[in-house]
């Protein structure tokens, strides 16, 4: 592909992914994030913002179940007063929200959300009109194809806690400052094992391409299940072990990740105020919150496509070819990652109605002593599986 | 002395997190389909439904002043009640009877009686302490204003609160 067309497919994918997709998400996370905590503790949540007809006159207002609250909580933030206290550090202090949103943001860039787009049936009329030529063929669905992959997920995702250190550093407030720290000793506990679990995916497929992973799970079967499409294998079985232990170890690390109950030390609203977004309001705040949320989903696209085969659905194609059929497995590819990410994202808030903060010893206990090991060990019962059971 | 707390013996799956992890996550799933198939009623959608008819006779709502059946006023300003007020929210200007008046010179009455109802902690000290029956907490409980002058209850808007109370209310010993 040229580069001129290279530059414009892959602005216009980040655009859309970023505005169309991940913020959306993210306003909506926060919406079922309340509702579901209502449900869950038997109340009812949101249920009153919608469009104030009676205001321009009509019998009466439409409140879509509160559907409309994120949009109202956004022009809230984008509208309250930007407080600076005096005592912190300016550069820092500035600079931490964006340390905090960008991680997320950027991590979503090598993760395959969907097949290929062929958008020609739409662009060739198109083109026509304007009288030039307008055909791109299939579209890959994936910002960055990039080979590190996975790697690249690790190393960008754990920039996000500078966010979270300098945030408490920066805001010269004990608070903040003690929630720096127990982000910072956290992500040392949990970085290691959510590296180490994922070593026997690489074992078994030899890739760290992300799309390379999803292209294995559609002709074996997903990682998380014992059996593939095409019949019975004993490796698939016995490597299923393993993957299950990585999945455990891995969804758990990502947890602690994404400052997530059980481990949302660093915030821990009931001990240190509001952890390290304490001296924090308005965009600023809105900002770390964006960053959480978008953290999560982040999160979730990767475990999805490593152990939930990403686009993946069986017996559903995908969207090479041409025409409008093509196009439309495309969209359908897409709509099923994303409502894979969904139901991850609805069980890290059930985990959150439901668990009670660690204690900060126990999680560096669980992180060093158990989660550690259990990595470890894991990368050597899969690496003896595959030793003893060639192809 | 230290005292030794002991801590309960764990079993191995109580140690292994897991188990019971999943039970709580079974135990909030189950209450989140039970709301979502609408099968717990417990709720009240607050503005448009409120428990006002269901409030008990001895509830602490605002304070109110409260006339007699002939449309006399009780308080007499002795200002017991902005004495014993905890908060402080109760101040009267107490003034004397016209000289016509069959009471001048015996009894005075409030010219003003504000209660700013920002300090008001809804006690109910006033209403004990009144002797002549004429201070009373009544059921309204949303006051609500757009300015600090606004949240100040003045004797107009006592009195418009209160209403008439008739005869003699047994608030110290209840009729057996």
């Amino acid at each position: 592909m040229d580069l001129l067309p290279f530059l414009i497919i892959s602005a216009l994918k980040t655009l859309a992914i970023i505005f169309g997709v991940i913020l959306p998400m993210v306003s909506y996370t926060v919406y079922a994030e309340r509702k579901v905590s209502a449900m869950i503790q038997d109340r009812i949540g949101p249920n009153r913002v919608g469009i104030p007809l009676t205001l321009f006159g009509f019998k009466k207002d439409l409140f879509f179940q509160g559907l409309l609250q994120p949009i109202a909580d956004a022009v809230k933030l984008m509208i309250k007063e930007d407080f600076t206290p005096a005592h912190v550090n300016k550069f820092y202090y500035w600079l931490a929200p964006a340390l905090g949103v960008a991680p997320a943001l950027i991590t979503l860039a090598v993760v395959p959300f969907g097949s290929v787009l062929n958008l020609d049936p739409i662009l060739v009329p198109l083109g026509n009109w304007f009288g030039a030529k307008l055909a791109f063929g299939p579209i890959p669905m994936v910002i960055a194809d990039v080979d590190v992959g996975v790697l690249f997920v690790f190393a960008i995702a754990s920039v996000g806690v500078y966010g979270i250190v300098l945030a408490g550093w920066s805001a010269n407030s004990k608070y903040p400052f003690l929630g720096g720290i127990r982000s910072s000793s956290q992500m040392i506990s949990y970085e290691l094992s959510l590296g180490l679990s994922v070593i026997p995916i690489f074992l078994l497929i030899g890739n760290l391409n992300l799309s390379e992973i999803v292209q294995y799970q559609i002709t074996n079967g997903w990682l998380i299940l014992p059996f593939s499409w095409n019949g019975f294998n004993w490796e698939k079985l016995l490597m299923w072990i393993p993957m299950v232990i990585s999945f455990v170890v891995f969804t758990v690390s990502m947890f602690a990740e994404t400052n997530r109950v059980p481990f949302d030390l660093p915030e821990a609203e009931q001990e240190l105020v509001g952890g390290y977004h304490t001296e924090y309001s308005s965009m600023k705040f809105a900002l770390f919150f964006l960053g959480e949320y978008a953290a999560m989903i982040a999160g979730s696209s990767v475990i999805v496509t490593l152990f939930f085969g990403g686009w993946h659905l069986p017996f559903l194609p995908d969207g090479s070819g041409t025409g409008w059929l093509a196009l439309f497995w495309g969209l359908v590819n897409i709509a099923v990652f994303f409502g894979k990410v969904a139901l991850l994202l609805f069980f890290f808030i059930w985990v959150r109605w439901t668990l009670p903060r660690f204690r900060y010893d126990q999680l560096m206990k669980l992180g060093w002593y158990f989660f550690f090991e259990i990595a470890l060990a894991n990368i050597f019962v899969a690496a003896g599986i595959l030793l003893f059971l060639p192809k | 002395m230290a005292y030794t707390v002991s801590r309960p013996k764990l079993t191995v799956s109580e140690r292994m997190y897991f188990p019971a992890i999943a039970s709580g996550l079974l135990i909030t799933i189950k209450h989140f389909f039970k709301m979502l198939s609408g099968k717990r009623e417990i709720l009240m959608q607050y503005p448009e439904e409120k428990w006002d008819s269901h409030l008990p006779e001895h509830y602490r709502g605002a304070p109110t002043l409260v006339k007699d059946e002939h449309g006399r006023e009780r308080c007499v300003a002795c200002q017991l009640c902005e004495f014993i007020c905890p908060p402080r929210a109760i101040t009267i200007t107490p003034g004397e009877l016209p000289a016509e008046s069959k009471f001048a010179k015996v009894e005075k009455y409030p010219e003003e009686f504000k209660i700013d109802m920002i300090r008001c902690i809804y006690c109910g000290l006033c209403e004990e302490v009144c002797p002549e029956q004429a201070i009373f907490l009544r059921k309204d409980y949303a006051i609500t204003g757009l300015s600090r002058a606004e949240m100040v209850h003045d004797k107009k808007k006592l009195y418009e609160l209160g209403g008439t109370m008739n005869g003699l209310v047994h608030k110290w010993n209840p009729l057996k």
